[in-house]
């Protein structure tokens, strides 16, 4: 029986609720929210003068109106030590969302940490330390103390590259700019920590790097070029899943012309039509079949690849684009080098070294380099010679009168965590170079992003470039002390099983040895994790706002606070950044990373002076810091782009529309902001110039997946789905979500299915030479032969433990070319017995 | 009887007196001032009507057939699916009922009869009535409410009750 909560009726908000800004927690889009909050023993009634809408709710409401609010978007929670009511809802007046709220947003209320009504429970509110065989609470001198002492001590010996760091980089949860500064001054600013790794991958580095060094930053367009453009280009994304109200309410209405008089209005000189779309992705998904409805078939240029081949395919649209003379020579002449550059040595197969291992050169190295037809593509791609070439057409032909088309092309993970990411990326990005559509309406090559950004650090030049392969190294028993920023490597990396299995016994060793020493003799104990990190074990430190997967090796937690629990500034994928006021307490002593940052940098100058190094122990100065605020105001104030003109005060004036970054003046008491980049043609980088790349195809790239390919039966792709966020950190501990998704699904096809011998619900074994893991089958009639795709990063079935170790040269993992055996490890159990298995496609009949 | 409880019982009669509209004169209002600073006591649910939606005779396999509960501005569905179904009554446990407002933005739900499901043309939001309202696809943060029913022996049907809040109203009975 499907979930329900038996709740019928909710506590109105009042007249006079206190009204915070709230930007969604979760994906890039950043949705804009209100959290109303009123007295636990208050509340308004349904006459128009007791409520904040100023509406009789003795009425049933309409469609879409702003007078109502789910159960999910319910909860009690502290506000100053006081049990206050509290709606999170979204903000009709927000441009981004204009008042939608996706599945995974509109339960930010329900999903706050709450003693009245028992949610979230799973959240820390002490730091935790190993004592006695287990986790035990303990203040927070105390547990600094530790880890102060070890980690100078490791450091002392080993040198900072003793200590491995795993640290988020993203915006919202409890991210942005707060934090990002806190952790980054931290590691990078006193110390210059090399053995680093982002949240997500295995190492420091971008995900987009090509685009990068061709002079064009990632996120250079607006949501409104969605509206604007003449045909979207989505590749390897699907996005009504993973950033949907971007999708609901900026591409839907392009696709079904609603937008048309907006596009008349801002660009009066060209004719005008309905979007048309170009999905590349070798699945049909929701976005497909909703494009269809919308747009209609006709409209709607689904190019389903084989996995791995985008790079073949951008080449030669670019290639036909080229022949046909459709490129916007103008803008290559101002834009872009004019000069080619010498191909490496031994390119295509390396490039000038590992850190570089593309050939950036000019539009005539590229059309070179990249040439290929379309027979040929057709043939490494599978897709028909024709649908290529109309695709080329449909990015690129002049519209009636001879107007150039203008495009607007989004990626995301198909493409960064795909086959040979860097070449990849740059094979997309010169199709949008050679046509103009970079700084324009309705144009922009732009990544889809999956978190809010909110990235403002030191100099990461020490890192180096190829980035250390961390998790590789923590396997092969590198480093003495790992402290984990919000990262769970158990269930968000490659290699996962493996990681696993070396990282449990080299932190059981640590274990094993403080078992051995009573909890009170600091000395003693701080010998003994030395002593066990000498015999190859790992100190671990993790801090986070749950107790992670990673975080049952962890042998110290720190509690963090998260968005709303703390002020918090992030911007979204169009740069739109705002501030979410802090509306609630974080849970017990849990505070925000900054100050956790701060709080482990005074320890640690307090112990480096007891050690006798107070030259080092300067290095830590700077920490002074009482609130979130302040950490901003030494980061982003003094560091950003623009950072000058932003202050809590302005970002509060301005709401949930905020401005887009980077800020260039404040007039009128607002921050003016930056719609497009990129608009006078000058393009990041020394000179000014973007730079095209040579990138020809050169098959799978990274080691092992071609032989993974040759041996198993089935492609396992891999993403996320629309209920759930990221690895589930807060979606474990919902009662909706886990209802629908107890185990992670695996859609197949269903010949696949009977022949071997399963049913819907089912659990079956995933399992490769990398390793192994379970997934409950999903029939899926639009599923290709051999071709699954699996839910990423669930808690109960980690798809990462069938990833090999194999990455690109910038250490960029590979997760989507995946390949494996499938068998039946059982009968579908009782919680997936009574779940729905229809299609997940919106139908009219 | 403690004192407390006999204080508690009077300000029971008062309210009861209240309730009948005796209470008029504004002597009596003032001696009545302490009851009005108590709370009621909220009820555990809302108090649902049991409603006659049709009997069993009107109902063809697989063809919505279309109520209104609790009320006239609640718009939903009967549906006999032929085999036995979570929340199904009837003989066969075949006879379903839910509303058919879309409980994300509130846009009326339509019925394929061709793989039994509701489906949303707001934002493409998907619910199969033969799982419970669960949410096949969508961006509801809810199953779909569905009726409490009950079908006497001469097959008429009553809905009595719904387990989810529905889209548009902040009590399911207004």
């Amino acid at each position: 029986m499907a979930y329900k909560r038996q709740i019928d009726r909710l506590p109105i908000i009042p007249a006079d609720a206190k009204k915070h800004n709230v930007t969604c927690h979760y994906c890039i889009v950043g949705c804009g929210y209100h959290a109303y909050t009123w007295p636990a023993n208050k509340q308004g009634g349904t006459d128009a003068a007791a409520n904040v809408f100023g509406v009789d709710l003795s009425k049933q409401q309409e469609a879409e109106t702003v007078a109502w609010y789910a159960p999910s978007m319910y909860n009690i929670v502290k506000q100053n030590g006081q049990d206050v009511h509290i709606v999170i809802k979204p903000d009709r007046e927000c441009e981004v969302n204009s008042g939608l709220g996706s599945v995974r947003g509109a339960r930010m209320g329900e999903s706050r940490f709450s003693t009245a009504r028992s949610t979230q429970q799973q959240r820390l509110t002490d730091p935790m330390v190993w004592r006695y065989g287990q986790m035990q609470p303990t203040s927070w001198d105390d547990a600094l103390d530790l880890v102060a002492r070890v980690t100078a001590a490791v450091v002392k010996e080993q040198g900072e590259d003793g200590l491995f760091v795993s640290m988020f980089d993203h915006g919202g949860s409890a991210g942005g700019y707060e934090n990002t500064w806190g952790t980054g001054k931290l590691y990078f600013g006193a110390m210059k920590i090399k053995n680093v790794r982002i949240h997500n991958r295995p190492a420091y580095n971008s995900e987009v790097h090509a685009t990068r060094d061709m002079g064009v930053g990632e996120l250079n367009n607006c949501y409104e070029d969605a509206e604007l453009a003449d045909t979207i280009v989505a590749v390897g994304t699907n996005p009504l899943e993973t950033q949907t109200n971007y999708f609901l309410n900026h591409w839907i209405p392009n696709l079904r012309g609603t937008s048309v008089d907006k596009k008349k209005a801002q660009l009066p000189d060209e004719p005008h039509a309905a979007a048309r779309i170009i999905i590349i992705d070798p699945r049909r998904t929701v976005t497909v079949n909703a494009a269809e409805m919308e747009a209609g078939k006709d409209n709607v240029l689904h190019l389903a690849l084989n996995s791995g081949t985008d790079l073949a395919l951008f080449n030669a649209i670019f290639t036909h684009i080229v022949e046909q003379g459709w490129t916007d020579k103008d803008f290559i002449q101002a834009s872009t080098i004019a000069t080619g550059t010498k191909r490496p040595d031994l390119y295509p197969a390396r490039g000038e070294a590992d850190g570089k291992p593309g050939h950036l050169t000019n539009f005539d190295g590229a059309v070179e380099g990249c040439k290929i037809s379309l027979e040929e593509a057709a043939k490494i791609t599978g897709l028909k010679a024709e649908d290529i070439a109309k695709a080329a057409e449909w990015i690129a032909k002049p519209k009636d009168g001879g107007k150039r088309r203008r495009t607007m092309i989004g990626y995301e993970k198909g493409l960064i965590w795909g086959n040979d990411n860097y070449r990849t990326n740059g094979a997309l990005v010169n199709i949008a170079l050679a046509t103009g559509n970079i700084g324009r309406p309705g144009g922009g090559v732009v990544r889809l992003g999956g978190h809010q950004e909110g990235y403002v650090r030191p100099s990461d030049a020490h890192v180096g470039r190829p980035a250390a392969y961390v998790d590789k190294l923590l396997i092969e028993g590198k480093g003495g002390v790992h402290h984990v920023w919000a990262c769970d490597h158990y269930k968000t990396t490659l290699n996962a099983l493996e990681f696993k299995r070396n990282y449990k016994h080299r932190t059981d060793i640590v274990k094993d040895a403080m078992n051995g020493v009573p909890y009170g003799d600091r000395d003693g104990m701080v010998k003994a994790i030395l002593g066990a990190i000498k015999a190859g074990g790992l100190f671990s430190v993790d801090v986070d706002i749950i107790p992670s997967q990673i975080g049952q090796a962890s042998h110290v937690w720190l509690p963090a606070a998260e968005s709303g629990e703390m002020n918090l500034t992030s911007m979204n994928g169009e740069r739109r950044m705002r501030l979410t006021e802090r509306y609630m307490d974080p849970p017990g002593n849990a505070k925000p990373d900054c100050l956790i940052a701060a709080g482990l940098a005074q320890h640690m100058e307090r112990v480096l002076r007891e050690m006798g190094d107070a030259k080092y122990a300067d290095q830590f100065k700077g920490f002074d810091w009482q609130t979130e605020e302040d950490a901003f105001k030494d980061g982003y104030q003094k560091h950003a782009g623009g950072g000058e003109f932003v202050t809590y005060e302005t970002l509060r004036a301005m709401g949930t529309n905020g401005f887009q970054e980077p800020a260039t003046a404040v007039k009128d008491g607002k921050i003016v902001g930056t719609k497009r980049l990129y608009t006078d043609g000058v393009f990041s980088g020394e000179d000014g110039k973007a730079r095209f790349m040579d990138a020809p195809w050169r098959g799978l790239q990274a080691p092992g997946k071609e032989e993974q390919k040759a041996k198993h039966a089935f492609l396992i792709n891999n993403g996320r789905t629309n209920l759930v966020w990221q690895n589930a950190f807060l979606d474990q501990d919902s009662d909706f979500v886990m209802d629908r998704w107890p185990y992670p699904f695996i859609e197949m096809n269903l010949d696949d299915m009977a022949s071997l011998k399963l049913k819907a619900g089912d659990l079956v074994e995933v399992f490769n030479d990398a390793g192994s893991t379970q997934a409950m089958v999903y029939p899926t009639p639009t599923a290709r032969k051999g071709e699954t795709f699996m839910l990423f990063a669930f808690p109960t079935g980690v798809q990462g433990n069938v990833i090999n170790a194999g990455v690109n040269e910038l250490v960029i993992p590979n997760y989507k070319q995946t390949w494996a055996d499938i068998r039946k490890i059982a009968d579908a159990p009782e919680v997936t017995r009574s779940l729905t298995f229809k299609s997940p496609e919106y139908r009219t009949s | 009887m403690s004192k407390k409880c006999e204080k508690l019982v009077d300000i029971g009669r008062r309210q009861f007196l209240r309730g009948t509209g005796i209470v008029a004169a504004g002597g009596i209002a003032t001696t009545i001032a302490p009851a009005q600073s108590k709370a009621a006591t909220p009820l555990a649910r809302v108090n649902y009507p049991s409603s006659k939606l049709g009997n069993i005779k009107d109902l063809k396999a697989d063809a919505p057939f279309d109520v209104a509960y609790p009320d006239a501005d609640a718009p939903g569905v009967l549906l006999k699916l032929g085999k036995k179904v979570p929340g199904g009554a009837g003989p066969d446990g075949d006879v379903v009922g839910f509303s058919t407002i879309c409980p994300h933005k509130g846009f009326p739900l339509s019925y394929s009869a061709a793989d039994r499901s509701f489906n949303c043309p707001g934002h493409y939001s998907r619910f199969d009535p033969e799982a419970g309202g669960q949410q096949i696809w969508g961006q509801a943060t809810q199953n779909l409410p569905q009726y409490a029913l009950r079908i006497d022996d001469k097959g008429d049907i009553y809905a009595e009750g719904v387990d989810e809040l529905l889209y548009g109203r902040l009590s399911n009975v207004l």
